[in-house]
């Protein structure tokens, strides 16, 4: 069984239309899966929904997300808020505003280690200037006493990283962690993902829109359209031969390394029209 | 540009100092009062009604600030008056702040039906006339120091709870917020650990605005003679009681005043002050 499996989930803003179908997904002990799809399609709600934290207004209507064994949709809150935060780790989209700015770095990374797992104060201490030097920033006894104003959107984004593997975690949602960063950062900051990933084993689902970073880092991928899953293909497989007409549209729209001034091609309509045809009546 | 920054930085510290020395030395003269003030300031002397200040013609100097038409010494009032404002401005005003800054943070986080129950209350409480509803709870519980206090608690809260409501739901959208959930932190613990921090830079300055009001509203009970006894010396009593003889002793009124003024000013000036220094956002 995967250590992560989510099964038949659906939800739906409440009063409104679905915003996920009956989503399948898995992610197994160590796995790299990335999540595409175009923006509205529901990829950052897959992820929010596993580590409970849907905006209010969203409403799951069925379905199961089993964490290692366990339906966190059965579990009463508390008891799912100690799981999740035992097991799983958020990386999140947007550095600046990720960080309490009136908390100093050392605090908010050693605090959930402390206070939540029970840690002690020393030991987090030592954990936390550990993973600063693991995500490479230089002088990190000194970042740790500093606020998140002082530091730049990058080095926010790695001690984020480093937040998340704190806690050797199984599994790390990385929602889009490189779109608020510009390109020569989000180069930098996809290889620590990776090196630490692999160094950690953790299993890590990555969403993003971006199929280069998919490539790059991921082993399998879901591709999402109007919150369902209408692939889910092993990364070498999809760029060499994607199985729904859908992906291979949506690969077409991605500019080549090798030939960068070729023409874009849009998502044809033709194909948008089938592929929401199949995702709203079967 | 660091040179501009360090100017900003000190003319706020000016700012600070400055408001802060003005409320230590109140701070001071109201703990010491008796030993401070040169005469009683009860004391009615008919003889030496209306003198004036030490540097009219005329001036008694055993009386600095001159007496009013009951021959009382006007410095040793405004002395014993700082008991009286700085008492109700501290009290009130903390009590406002709990109760405002309480609501508004569990309003503006949890939102839901506690949002729109308090929000609701707000708007309501809010369409009373202020003053009418303050006269009104002082004519029904009696006049009297704890009436003021109280009357002070039960109008400005709102204020508090709105600008606090909206700050906190600011600050709960915020993904540091989604962190500390998935970290395992529950709701309560958010708010206390993540939340009030953020929020506390405008508590401050609330609370030290608040205190300015305070000394305002009960100058203002104090002039309608719904404050505290007429005897005792108030800051308010004094400007209504030197109102009626402006054109014969002027000083009857203006150093009262004066003092209510530059307390006033100092409380909003700490405020700001405060915020810029502490503040790590804007530091």
């Amino acid at each position: 069984m995967s250590f992560l499996e989510v099964r038949n989930l659906s939800a739906r803003v409440k009063g409104g239309g679905p915003l996920l179908r009956d989503v399948f997904l898995t992610v197994e002990v160590g796995e790299v899966r990335g999540l595409v799809g175009e923006s509205g399609a529901g990829k950052s709600m897959i992820g929010k929904a596993i580590l409970g934290i849907l905006p209010k207004a969203v409403e799951i209507t069925g379905g199961q997300i089993v964490l290692d064994g366990t339906d966190l949709l059965t579990l009463p809150p508390a008891v799912r808020r100690m799981k999740v935060g035992a097991t799983c780790a958020l990386i999140p989209q947007d550095p600046l505003t990720a960080l309490n700015p009136s908390r100093r770095i050392g605090a908010q990374i050693t605090d959930r280690l402390v206070d939540i797992l029970g840690w002690t104060r020393q030991r987090a201490e030592e954990r936390a200037l550990a993973l600063l030097g693991e995500v490479q920033i230089t002088n990190p006894a000194r970042v740790l006493r500093q606020y998140p104003h002082e530091l730049s959107g990058g080095m926010r984004q790695r001690i984020l990283i480093a937040s998340a593997f704190a806690a050797e975690p199984k599994l790390i949602v990385a929602d889009e962690p490189t779109t608020a960063l510009d390109v020569t950062v989000q180069k930098q900051i996809l290889k620590l993902i990776a090196a630490l990933q692999a160094r950690h084993g953790t299993a890590l689902l990555f969403v993003t829109h971006d199929l280069g970073v998919v490539s790059k880092v991921c082993q399998n991928l879901s591709v999402l359209y109007a919150g369902k899953v209408v692939e889910d293909s092993a990364v070498a497989d999809f760029f060499r031969a994607p199985k729904h007409p859908y992906s291979a549209a949506l690969l077409a729209a991605t500019p080549k390394y090798t030939d960068p001034f070729a023409g874009l091609q849009p998502v044809p309509e033709a194909v948008i029209a089938a592929v929401r045809a199949e995702v709203e009546h079967g | 540009m660091a040179e501009g920054r360090f100017q900003v930085r000190r003319r706020a510290g000016l700012r600070l100092w400055l408001s802060a020395a003005w409320l230590i030395l109140l701070v001071m003269v109201a703990l010491f009062a008796p030993y401070i003030a040169s005469k009683d300031p009860l004391e009615q002397d008919l003889f030496a009604g209306r003198l004036p200040p030490f540097w009219v013609h005329g001036a008694d100097a055993s009386f600095l600030l001159g007496t009013d038409s009951l021959g009382r010494d006007v410095l040793s009032r405004i002395i014993f008056g700082t008991r009286i404002a700085l008492g109700v401005a501290v009290v009130s005003a903390s009590f406002t702040c709990v109760i405002g800054a309480a609501l508004g943070l569990l309003a503006g986080f949890y939102r839901g039906w506690v949002d729109v129950l308090v929000s609701r209350f707000i708007d309501i409480w809010m369409a009373f006339p202020p003053v009418l509803f303050s006269i009104l709870l002082i004519a029904v519980i009696g006049p009297g120091l704890f009436s003021i206090i109280l009357a002070i608690v039960v109008i400005d809260w709102t204020r508090f709870a709105r600008v606090i409501r909206a700050e906190a739901m600011a600050q709960g959208a915020m993904d540091y917020v989604a962190s500390a959930r998935v970290a395992g932190r529950g709701r309560l613990g958010i708010l206390l650990r993540e939340i009030l921090p953020n929020v506390l830079p405008i508590i401050v300055v609330l609370l030290t605005l608040e205190m300015g009001i305070a000394v305002i509203v009960e100058a203002i009970l104090s002039f309608v003679n719904l404050s505290i006894s007429t005897d005792d010396p108030t800051w308010g009593g004094m400007i209504s009681e030197g109102r009626t003889s402006i054109h014969q002793a002027w000083w009857v009124l203006v150093f009262p005043l004066i003092t209510l003024f530059l307390t006033v000013l100092s409380f909003s000036q700490l405020g700001e002050g405060l915020k810029d220094r502490f503040d790590p956002v804007l530091r």
